[in-house]
């Protein structure tokens, strides 16, 4: 096939005039939700139900509930907790890494996979903090000046995570809300309800379009967008380092910081593909969120699918070349081990199935790409799985070998999980503008002036 | 109503060609306060306003370093100076340790000073009064339109002049723009104070609640309740009830030996005192025996008991006897008791008892001292008083 490098696709699909983008995006949040938006949102409200209960359940009876113990101390809540920082990181890497690189294409998916990211933090937070077992008494994990004159231990990776996380977290925050301070004065601007505008002043700020303004605030996205790049490769760095600081085989390694930023960075697209296919469907977007942005990000499930296999790859290399016997065991019994059913899993939805990528057609097919991101979705939660917990059940004292089996409380809060990001996934889509207006607006066809014979 | 004041003059442009040509030409006609409105960010008007590069970044580089100092100058005093700890062998100032942290304040810092920093300091933000709120103008240039706008209050300003030039670049819907009329309201008015009354009242009754009984419902027991044996309870675990468990027979506690020649009227073996005489001892000493033994002996041990007439008298600590004493047997006398002295085991420990006895010799020795050890020792204390 003959394709011309030099010039890039449009960013949307078919010549659409400004005006038409406010009307096509803004529709959502114009018309009242339907029975459709009803149903799903039942659904979901159902699935975090069970996650409340589960919840209940735990602080009232304390984390025996959870099926973890001696051995595996660590298991379904620091999997989750992973799953779902890794889920946002694409959302930043999108927003942010793709800003700075130029990708014109990413404005079209920036805003939904900003708020995924938000939400994905969200749902991550749940698990260390219910995992206290008293997660009312999670301020001390501050360090705030006591009576006891104690400080919380600035050398320990469970400190750091705080401190990496909550930041993340906030700075994604701040990143979103920048980013929809000038949608906001246009809806504002749009809205006839009065009760619509009083809310959407207070959020715009005030925001007038000024290209005073303007000025300041490109510099603003673009200071933010480079503090926000190494920001994300430090979250799952730092996440990585919860296992790599301590001395369990399997855990202590090297390789784990950037084999977890590129994990994240798979299952985030993964979930971003996965959720887009159905938005660009529902509300109408395909001109907007096209198939070559779907196509272009299973490129990127592809590449990082491939690393993360070279890393599986090189933890069993290291573990026989460190010559090792503690590595060596463990590495073995991951693969033919009790739990060799979860490792395989992993291996195959993570480093097998995305290699269909290769082929063109299947990367511009969306059944076919739906079937693989669920599957990298689940190979990734696996992952996760996989190192915690069979690190855990097989330790050096063989006395205390064990084998964790989830409670129903485990399932619960995971299901709950999932409850609660795509309930707020589902009220993001009729609150906000899913994408990003005036950065749509800026990227359209003759958008920008020609007056320098279009060279920009 | 006629008489509002003029907040500025307006103009519409279609295409952003002509709005750049149009922020070009009212630049040069020399007009300070003047804005251009684009529904997103128009490339090249830096250029055409002549606007200065934003300076925000400084803003960012002040506050980023700022926060970097902080957290590694905070980490430093607090796991070196404030609470030093050693944990996992790394040295009190851990630097490859603290570093996660400072990054991550770092970047926090720099965020949100950013941010708040444009908005409040460069934006005058949150600012939804402005004139050019809510005119046609403003939905205009939010959706598809680009705009100029000349404000009242420039030195050149004339509205004739501004409309020629708007005309003169072709512009559309060429209006004027007032300032809104300010609405006003009183504070003091029956309504506006009750209502103030019912969020006072609610705001405190529902602060009350939660901090004083919701926050102490279960689960919220914030680790007072718990399913644990506490000292000397009850257990229905254990068949003799207690929930304490007794040491294994035999067990002697840490710094408890038993006295060996308990019950004799001697050592049978000279006991010889561990301790040194030095100062510290001394004063261990003397607090323990002005606490325990003065009441019967007396303050300097001469046997003047305060509780002189209700015990038997007891002897004088000054005695031949007491002095030609090994400290073993006045050890063994604290230690196992005497006639009608009870031992002292139990409120003593071995060193303090041996602190007394180092004390006691040297109030023997004070007593009866020759004339030629007082000179020795006036010499030794008093060397620079001239005699």
């Amino acid at each position: 096939m003959n394709i011309d490098y030099s010039q890039e696709l449009p960013v949307i699909e078919r010549r659409i005039t400004l005006a038409e983008i406010d009307q096509l995006i803004a529709k959502p949040l114009d018309e009242k939700p339907d029975r459709k938006f009803f149903i799903a949102l039942s659904i979901t409200l159902s699935l975090l139900l069970i996650g409340v209960i589960s919840v209940s359940f735990l602080l009232f009876f304390g984390v025996g509930v959870w099926g973890l113990n001696q051995p595996v101390g660590w298991a379904f809540d620091i999997t989750n907790f992973v799953f779902w920082v890794g889920i946002g990181h694409a959302g930043t890497l999108i927003s942010a890494v793709l800003y700075l690189l130029r990708q014109k294409w990413r404005t079209g998916i920036a805003r939904f996979a900003e708020a995924m990211t938000i939400f994905a933090v969200m749902c991550a937070g749940i698990f260390p903090i219910f995992h206290t077992g008293r997660p009312w008494l999670a301020g001390y994990l501050t360090p705030y000046p006591n009576q006891h004159g104690l400080w919380v231990n600035f050398t320990s990776p469970l400190v750091w995570d705080v401190f990496a996380v909550s930041t993340y977290f906030t700075v994604s925050l701040v990143f979103w809300y920048v980013g929809l301070i000038p949608d906001f004065g246009l809806l504002r601007d749009r809205t006839t309800s009065k009760l619509k505008k009083s809310i959407y002043s207070i959020f715009s700020l005030g925001w007038r379009n000024s290209h005073r303004n303007w000025m300041h605030y490109e510099k603003a996205y673009m200071l933010l967008a480079g503090f926000a790049t190494p920001l994300v490769l430090s979250v799952h760095t730092i996440v990585s380092f919860d296992f790599a600081v301590s001395i369990i085989p399997g855990w202590h390694t090297t390789i784990f910081p950037p084999y977890f930023v590129a994990g994240a960075i798979f299952s985030g697209f993964a979930m971003v593909v996965t959720v887009l296919i159905f938005v660009r469907k529902v509300f109408d977007l395909q001109h907007i969120i096209t198939l070559n942005h779907l196509e272009k990000m299973n490129k990127i499930i592809l590449l990082t699918g491939s690393m993360v296999g070279y890393a599986y790859a090189m933890e069993f290399f290291i573990a026989w070349y460190s010559g090792n016997p503690f590595e060596q065991f463990v590495f073995i019994n991951r693969a033919f081990g009790p739990y060799a059913w979860a490792y395989w899993i992993m291996v195959s939805c993570n480093v097998f199935i995305p290699q269909l990528f290769w082929f063109k057609k299947i990367r511009r097919t969306i059944p076919a790409m739906l079937v693989i991101v669920i599957f990298v979705n689940v190979g990734m939660w696996f992952e996760r799985f996989v190192i915690t917990v069979t690190s855990l059940h097989r330790d050096f004292l063989p006395s205390s070998w064990g084998y964790f089996v989830p409670s129903v409380f485990d399932l619960g809060t995971l299901v709950g999980s999932f409850g609660l990001f795509f309930t707020l996934v589902l009220l993001f889509t009729k609150t906000l503008p899913v994408v990003a207006i005036s950065e749509i607006k800026a990227v359209a066809e003759g958008a920008q002036p020609s007056h320098n014979g279009g060279n920009h | 109503m006629s008489e509002r004041k003029l907040f500025g003059l307006t103009a519409l442009f279609q295409t952003p060609d002509e709005i750049i040509h149009a922020a070009a030409k009212v630049h040069e006609a020399g007009y300070k306060k003047y804005d251009v409105h684009t529904p997103y960010p128009v490339h090249g008007m830096d250029a055409a306003m002549k606007l200065k590069p934003s300076n925000l970044g400084f803003v960012t580089l002040i506050f980023g370093l700022f926060g970097a100092a902080f957290a590694l100058l905070f980490m430093y005093w607090a796991m070196s100076k404030d609470y030093p700890m050693i944990i996992g062998g790394k040295p009190f100032f851990a630097l490859p340790a603290f570093i996660p942290i400072t990054f991550e304040v770092t970047v926090l810092l720099a965020t949100l000073a950013t941010v708040i920093g444009m908005l409040t300091f460069y934006f005058k933000f949150p600012n939804n009064s402005q004139p050019l709120h809510d005119t046609p103008y403003m939905k205009a240039v939010s959706s598809d339109k680009y705009g100029v706008c000349i404000e009242a209050n420039d030195e050149l300003f004339d509205p004739e002049k501004v409309r020629n030039l708007f005309k003169e670049l072709n512009g559309q819907n060429i209006s004027e723009v007032y300032f809104p009329i300010v609405e006003t309201f009183k504070i003091f008015e029956p309504k506006y104070l009750t209502l103030l009354v019912v969020v006072a009242l609610l705001t405190s009754a529902t602060t009350y609640l939660t901090l004083n009984k919701l926050l102490y419902i279960t689960p919220f027991t914030w680790l007072m309740q718990q399913d644990r044996v506490n000292v000397q309870s009850r257990s229905t675990f254990y068949a003799d009830g207690f929930g304490m468990r007794n040491p294994v027979e035999g067990t002697v506690a840490r710094g408890f030996i038993p006295y060996e020649y308990k019950g004799l009227a001697a050592p049978v073996v000279p006991l010889s005192n561990p301790l040194m005489p030095s100062s510290e001892v001394l004063k261990l000493g003397k607090k323990r025996f002005l606490t325990f033994c003065s009441p019967c002996h007396g303050n300097y041990g001469d046997g003047d008991s305060r509780l002189r007439g209700q015990f038997p008298n007891p002897p004088s600590l000054h005695s031949e006897k007491v002095r030609g004493w090994q400290d073993g047997n006045i050890y063994h006398v604290i230690t196992n008791g005497q006639n009608i002295m009870p031992s002292y085991a139990s409120q003593l420990s071995r060193d303090e008892r041996w602190a007394i006895i180092h004390y006691i010799r040297a109030l023997q020795k004070a007593k009866n001292a020759s004339p030629s050890e007082i000179i020795e020792a006036k010499k030794e204390t008093s060397s620079n008083v001239a005699q």
